[in-house]
């Protein structure tokens, strides 16, 4: 079983929105919502400074809150790639995975129901890559089957020091970021 | 669609197939071709060339069942190996621009009232071309001048010049790169040009002065740049504010701002004194290397320090460091230099310093370019000059070559010397966010008997002028060829992806019609600019049809680097690299540069510094529905203890006040530790006051704005515009 | 100094989770309560009370099945996809608490309608006159009351705990997080049930008894306070900072003043003093009871949505 998943190197990543603008395009994400986006993160007094870059959206987790706490269905588990979906025919827009999601990922969509990031599911299943990825002018973002060991992405991990967004919630995220 | 529109849409489609049914050899893809892109069904991929700033990426449109979609990079590009940087991605936001003007307008009160009426494509000519006549008649055509910022305005260059006008600027030199080429060329005999010829993917250390990439999204730059940071390049960056690059630099130098020339005197007496230089590539290629060294080798680091404020010791280790990779170390021009007064001295110093670094000419360094020679458009000649362009009188200013002088078309605009100015064609360029003193663009228009703007929205330009032509989006139309030099020689076409949404026109058009209401008819013999294209691109044995389905045709590789066989030419009056410039101590100036001092902002006041958000191009993207989305204000970088200091919460409004008492609009304070404690930042192109741009009015403050105060570099004429000091205007 | 910016902007998750506003907590609120009153008068109709109160049948389960309507309202006007709604029932998700919960509304009307109809309102039986008849049938079988009753009670503490849980799964927010919320908000909803019981009796010793247990309930419920906050201020910083934001951070002078302070305390001084024949019985307490248990959930719910693994606005 294959288990889909970001690597994201956090070293090149410029903060730019690229990512962001090419999902709004791809996704046709309405105005005023975002599906990923950019965390800047600081340490340190003038000059001496430490700053990391992310991209961020939904972690596609292993451990899920959000399909836990759907009472009708709606987000679940895909098939393929372990990626986590809504199905907009079953959500009612009860908001709870939207409130479950330590990283805060979702949102309600205009048109009423529960949406994030697909892991651009319907271009990866043609064997394309997420619109982020493969817009990314840093070449930051890599995707790809965390469970086949000589995928880019298992390789990256097994070479680079890396972390997660809050592994501390436990729910096990799978997009990675090299440092 | 209005229903205006769709009946003249319906009446235009009907005749273009009955015309097409005529020329029809192969009838059904050419029907199909020329049927309505909105109307087609399914999906189609029509490549094109990004607009949104001037580095002309190959990009692939996406229409979807007749309706833009989405842009991407066009692989067979090599300015984006198929990758836009933010802007370019949110592209297809220009043609759904809700603020977008829709027809053409003719002022009805005073002007910068933005009081309007709706007139015809053809009462908006009738009107210009009678006062172009007019002028003619009554000053000489060299009294319209043409201020075109872009590859759009190159139709309307060919008008103003068939009219018989010289003048004919843009704010790409005097406020931007102007400088650095004037250096460059004073030292290597040729100019920087953009794109930058920098082989930032081979450097082996790079040095960024300023040069903010990661924020400035030059795309090409940007994406060589993260190549550069994966194998491990060294990257110093110089910058009084943690840049974006400065993250992810092994060394950050943290200058005191307008000090720069310290810094770089310092680095080259150090690399003199050490012997650290690119011997062999100096004594072939370069001259009065002696004189040079008499001259830079008595600037130490501890000097240095006491300027710039960096630390003697970071100064040696820097110039070491960016030795140790000589020749594949890089020390990068920038672009807008337009900071202190003696730019195209300091970029002067900077181009010194790669040439010790053996860096001109080498991988890793700069690269030669290479460009598609595409032959003109057989024209009939121009009409001869009778007078000389009003931009630099009296060649005031000796090293102003190449480009105009935009401040000096605006200055004659206002003096009425050498000869009047009555007419401006502004195309593409928002002069009031681009030029600095505002007051003095209005008073040089207010000297006019014609103000035309063309512009896709209503620019703050446009609400000054007389008559405002709506152009198409590039999405929507046709440009001129692009071939820029680069490292390999290509051609791009722009071309219509979709159509406009309402009565917007193309500039070709607009260029055309005008020249047939003034009778100059006869300089725009094409039909169209297909026809246009096309006789050009058959003088080069290529064809239109070909490039409107690839979008770029590449030229073979040729060497771009010496060790490669490219041939080192230096167009300099020595044939060399001037060490010391014989062209500047004849002119009275410097021959090897010398610091200045610039003075400090008074006590409670600090300098303004700007920049470039990635996400917008100067004051032109604000109102794109997708990047206003990103970011619909600018903030403004304050120091933490500067905030502290003066009672700033993050996130509250505050005003800025400047040395002149101009007061800007409210902007929101970003309290952070990224910024030195004598200056404050904030992005270029917010603040916009044209009422009619509902949807970015007066969000944020402007740069433009508060700099009313501006030094003028005395080789080149270039305005510095860093030189503005503002203190905090509480009460918001 | 530690800077954090994010470029993130969505409605009501930016800069502070805001996703759910009165509704939640109106309908948390009326469940909480209606739950009280199933398990009050469950034990009423398992015990046999039923007879001589006035309140336990008939009143309390119609008061219940309009509150509990009303919390389902409120709740259906949360959805953003509200055509949809009959999507709760085309499934049952073994993990979601909310769909759990749908179910056991399904579980709580028929429980309070059987007990309605134990004795109906002289006015439902002008306009049905068959239910005197069904009326009659139950009461002859005092098995059936009674189980009717154990229905009540069971279905009741399964309403009233799901309301805490509903929230206490949802673990990104860590002031949720507690397995005690259940707990509070069940014997939050027995004290407002108990204190309406207290409000609305006719019969004397039935308010009286009520008051009493509201007494109890309300120390209870001081007390599962105390437990949750200590463990919450033993946990995580997250835990610890989703504590501080009630005890003392941007909650705290709600939090005391109206949930602690006159949500409890004082209606419990004032209780206390009435049953002890020091003051009359006023309905001041009892309201301040429910008023309490109302502003509980509002404060729970807003603070819970404010708290945060990781917040990302603050600067
Ligand atoms: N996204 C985006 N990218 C763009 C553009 C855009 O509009 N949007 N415009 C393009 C164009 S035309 C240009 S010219 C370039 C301009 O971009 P660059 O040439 O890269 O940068 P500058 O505008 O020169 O300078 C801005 C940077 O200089 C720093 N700075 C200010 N004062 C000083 C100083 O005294 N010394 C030093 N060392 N640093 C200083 C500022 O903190 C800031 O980081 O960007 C290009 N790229
Ligand atoms: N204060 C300050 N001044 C600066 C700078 C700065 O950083 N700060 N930067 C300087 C630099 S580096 C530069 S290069 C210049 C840039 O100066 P400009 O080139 O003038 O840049 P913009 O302000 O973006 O103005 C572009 C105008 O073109 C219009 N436009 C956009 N697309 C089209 C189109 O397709 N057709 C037509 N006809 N019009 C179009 C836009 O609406 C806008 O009004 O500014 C310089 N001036
Ligand atoms: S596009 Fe790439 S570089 Fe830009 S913000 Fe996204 S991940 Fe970072
Ligand atoms: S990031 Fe949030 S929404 Fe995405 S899978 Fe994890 S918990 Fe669910
Ligand atoms: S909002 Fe939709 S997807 Fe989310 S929990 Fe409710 S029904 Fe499921
Ligand atoms: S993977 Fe697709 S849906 Fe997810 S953030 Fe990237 S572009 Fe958006
Ligand atoms: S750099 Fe960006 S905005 Fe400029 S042409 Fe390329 S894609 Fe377009
Ligand atoms: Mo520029």
């Amino acid at each position: 079983m294959a288990r889909f998943g970001m690597v994201i190197d956090t070293k090149k990543c410029v903060g730019c929105q690229d990512c962001v603008i090419a999902c709004k395009t791809e996704n046709k994400v309405p105005e005023g919502h975002d599906r990923d986006w950019i965390v800047t993160e600081s340490h340190g007094k003038f000059p001496d400074i430490l700053m990391e870059i992310r991209t961020e959206r939904c972690n596609h987790c292993s451990n899920t809150p959000c399909v836990s706490c759907c009472p009708t269905g709606a987000s679940h588990i895909h098939d393929v790639g372990g990626v986590v979906l809504v199905n907009h025919d079953l959500c009612i827009g009860c908001k709870a995975c939207v409130e479950s999601c330590p990283y805060d990922a979702r949102f309600i969509h205009p048109d009423g129901y529960a949406d994030k990031c697909t892991f651009c599911i319907h271009r990866v299943e043609k064997g394309l890559k997420p619109a982020c990825v493969e817009v990314c002018p840093t070449y930051c973002m890599h995707f790809g089957d965390l469970d086949d060991p000589n995928s880019e992405v298992s390789k990256l991990l097994q070479s680079r020091k890396y972390h997660v967004n809050l592994p501390e919630a436990g729910t096990q995220p799978n997009i990675f970021y090299l440092i | 669609m209005n229903s205006l529109s769709r009946r003249k849409f319906l009446k235009i489609s009907g005749a273009t197939i009955a015309t097409a049914a005529v020329l029809a050899g192969s009838a059904k893809t050419f029907v199909k071709a020329s049927k309505k892109i909105s109307e087609r069904k399914g999906l189609e991929i029509i490549p094109t060339y990004c607009d949104l700033c001037f580095w002309k990426c190959g990009a692939l449109a996406y229409i979807e069942d007749g309706k833009l979609w989405k842009v991407e990079g066009n692989p067979a590009d090599p300015l984006s190996n198929g990758r836009l940087c933010p802007r370019g991605t949110g592209g297809v936001g220009a043609h759904y621009d809700p603020d977008r003007l829709k027809s053409p307008l003719i002022r009805k009160s005073l002007r910068g009232e933005e009081k309007w009426i709706d007139v015809t494509w053809d009462e908006a000519f009738d009107y210009i071309a009678e006062k172009m006549i007019k002028i003619k008649n009554e000053y000489g055509p060299e009294s319209v001048a043409l201020f075109s910022h872009g590859i759009g305005g190159s139709f309307l260059k060919h008008l103003i010049r068939a009219y018989g006008s010289p003048n004919e600027t843009a704010p790409s030199f005097a406020q931007c790169r102007g400088p650095r080429e004037v250096g460059f060329e004073l030292t290597f005999g040729d100019v920087v040009g953009s794109p930058e010829r920098t082989d930032i993917e081979n450097t082996r250390c790079l040095t960024l002065i300023g040069s903010h990439l990661g924020e400035n999204m030059h795309n090409t730059q940007v994406q060589e740049f993260s190549r550069a940071v994966e194998r491990g390049a060294s990257i110093i960056v110089v910058d009084p504010r943690f840049s974006v690059a400065a993250s992810k630099a092994k060394y950050y130098l943290p200058i005191k701002p307008g000090t720069d020339l310290a810094l770089l005197l310092a680095w080259m007496s150090i690399i003199v004194n050490e012997k650290l230089y690119d011997a062999e590539y100096i004594s072939k290629y370069g001259t009065g290397f002696d004189l040079f060294v008499a001259e830079v080798s008595k600037y130490t680091p501890e000097w240095a320090y006491v300027e710039t404020g960096i630390e003697p010791d970071l100064i040696r280790e820097t110039a070491r460091e960016m030795a140790r990779y000589k020749p594949a170390s890089l020390v990068h021009p920038g672009r807008h230099a337009t900071w202190y007064g003696d730019d195209a001295q300091r970029s002067r110093a900077i181009a010194l310093l790669n040439a010790l670094l053996g860096s001109w000419g080498r991988k890793g360094g700069f690269y030669q370019t290479h460009s598609f020679s595409i032959p003109k458009y057989p024209y009939p000649p121009y009409p001869e000059l009778k007078k000389e362009s009003v931009h630099n009188p009296n060649n005031k200013y000796p090293f102003a070559t190449g480009e105009q002088i935009s401040t000096g078309i605006r200055e004659a605009t206002i003096t009425g010397k050498p000869y009047p100015i009555k007419g401006w064609f502004v195309y593409g360029t928002n002069l009031m966010q681009a030029l600095p003193n505002q007051n003095e663009t209005v008073e040089a228009i207010q000297n006019l008997d014609l103000m035309v703007v063309v512009d896709v929205i209503p620019s703050e330009i446009a609400g000054w002028a007389d008559v405002v032509l709506p152009e198409s989006v590039y999405l929507e139309r046709y440009d001129d060829l692009n071939t820029s030099p680069f490292k390999e020689a290509f051609v791009g076409i722009r071309q219509p992806v979709i159509e406009e949404p309402n009565d917007q026109k193309p500039n070709w058009w607009m260029a055309k019609k005008i020249a047939e209401k003034i009778g100059l008819g006869n300089y725009f013999p094409w039909k169209d600019v297909e026809e246009y294209l096309d006789t050009r691109l058959q003088a080069a044995d290529l064809s239109l049809q070909e490039l409107k389905t690839k979008g770029i045709i590449k030229a073979p590789q040729q060497p771009i680097y010496f060790e490669d066989g490219a041939e080192p030419e230096f167009l300099t009056p020595s044939g060399k690299i001037e060490f010391y410039s014989s062209q500047l101590a004849e002119a009275g100036f410097d021959p090897v540069p010398r610091y200045t001092k610039h003075p400090d902002p008074p006590p409670g006041y600090f300098r303004l510094i700007y920049g470039r958000a990635p996400v917008h191009t100067f004051s032109k993207t604000q109102s794109n529905p997708l990047l206003k989305d990103m970011m619909d204000e600018n903030e403004l970088w304050v120091n933490t203890d500067i905030a502290e200091k003066y009672g700033l919460n993050h996130g509250v409004y505050i005003k800025l006040k400047n040395q002149d008492g101009v007061v800007s609009n409210k902007i929101k304070v970003r309290v952070t530790e990224r910024i030195r404690t004598d200056c404050v930042y904030m992005v270029h192109g917010f603040g916009q006051k044209s009422r009619q741009l509902r949807s970015t009015f007066n969000k944020g403050a402007s740069d433009s704005e508060l700099i009313t105060k501006y030094t003028i570099d005395p080789l080149m004429g270039g305005t510095a515009m860093n030189v503005n000091f503002v203190t905090f205007e509480m009460e918001a | 100094m530690h800077e954090i910016f994010t470029t993130r902007n969505n409605p009501y998750v930016d800069p502070i989770m805001a996703m759910w506003e009165w509704q939640i907590p109106v309908y948390l609120f009326l469940g909480g309560m209606v739950a009280g009153m199933m398990i009050i008068a469950g034990y009423f109709l398992f015990s046999g009370r039923h007879k001589e109160s006035n309140c336990a049948c008939f009143s309390i389960p119609f008061t219940s099945l309009i509150l509990l309507s009303l919390g389902m309202f409120a709740l259906f006007l949360d959805l953003a996809h509200k055509p949809y709604v009959w999507r709760l029932y085309t499934t049952f998700q073994l993990k979601s608490p909310m769909s759990w919960g749908a179910w056991i509304l399904i579980l709580v009307y028929p429980a309070l309608i059987a007990n309605i109809l134990i004795r109906p309102s002289q006015w439902m039986i002008n306009r049905v006159p068959k239910l005197s008849e069904i009326a009659g049938k139950i009461q002859q079988h005092h098995i059936l009351i009674r189980n009717i009753g154990i229905l009540n009670m069971l279905f009741g503490l399964m309403l009233g705990a799901y309301t805490g849980v509903l929230l206490s799964t949802l673990g990104s927010r860590p002031l949720w997080n507690t397995s005690l919320l259940w707990v509070l908000f069940l014997v939050s909803g027995l004290s407002a049930a108990a204190a309406y019981v207290h409000l609305v009796a006719k019969n004397k010793a039935e308010s009286e008894l009520l008051a009493k247990a509201d007494n109890g309930f309300l120390v209870v419920e001081l007390f599962v306070f105390v437990m949750m906050f200590l463990g919450l201020l033993s946990s995580a910083k997250p835990h610890i900072e989703a504590a501080n934001l009630l005890l003392n951070g941007a909650y705290a002078p709600i939090f005391w003043v109206f949930v602690i302070g006159m949500g409890i305390v004082i209606p419990l001084i004032i209780q206390l003093l009435a049953v002890n024949h020091k003051v009359k019985h006023t309905p001041i307490a009892p309201i301040m009871v429910i008023v309490g248990g109302l502003i509980l959930r509002f404060v729970i719910v807003s603070a819970g949505q404010y708290s945060h693994w990781f917040n990302a606005h603050f600067h």
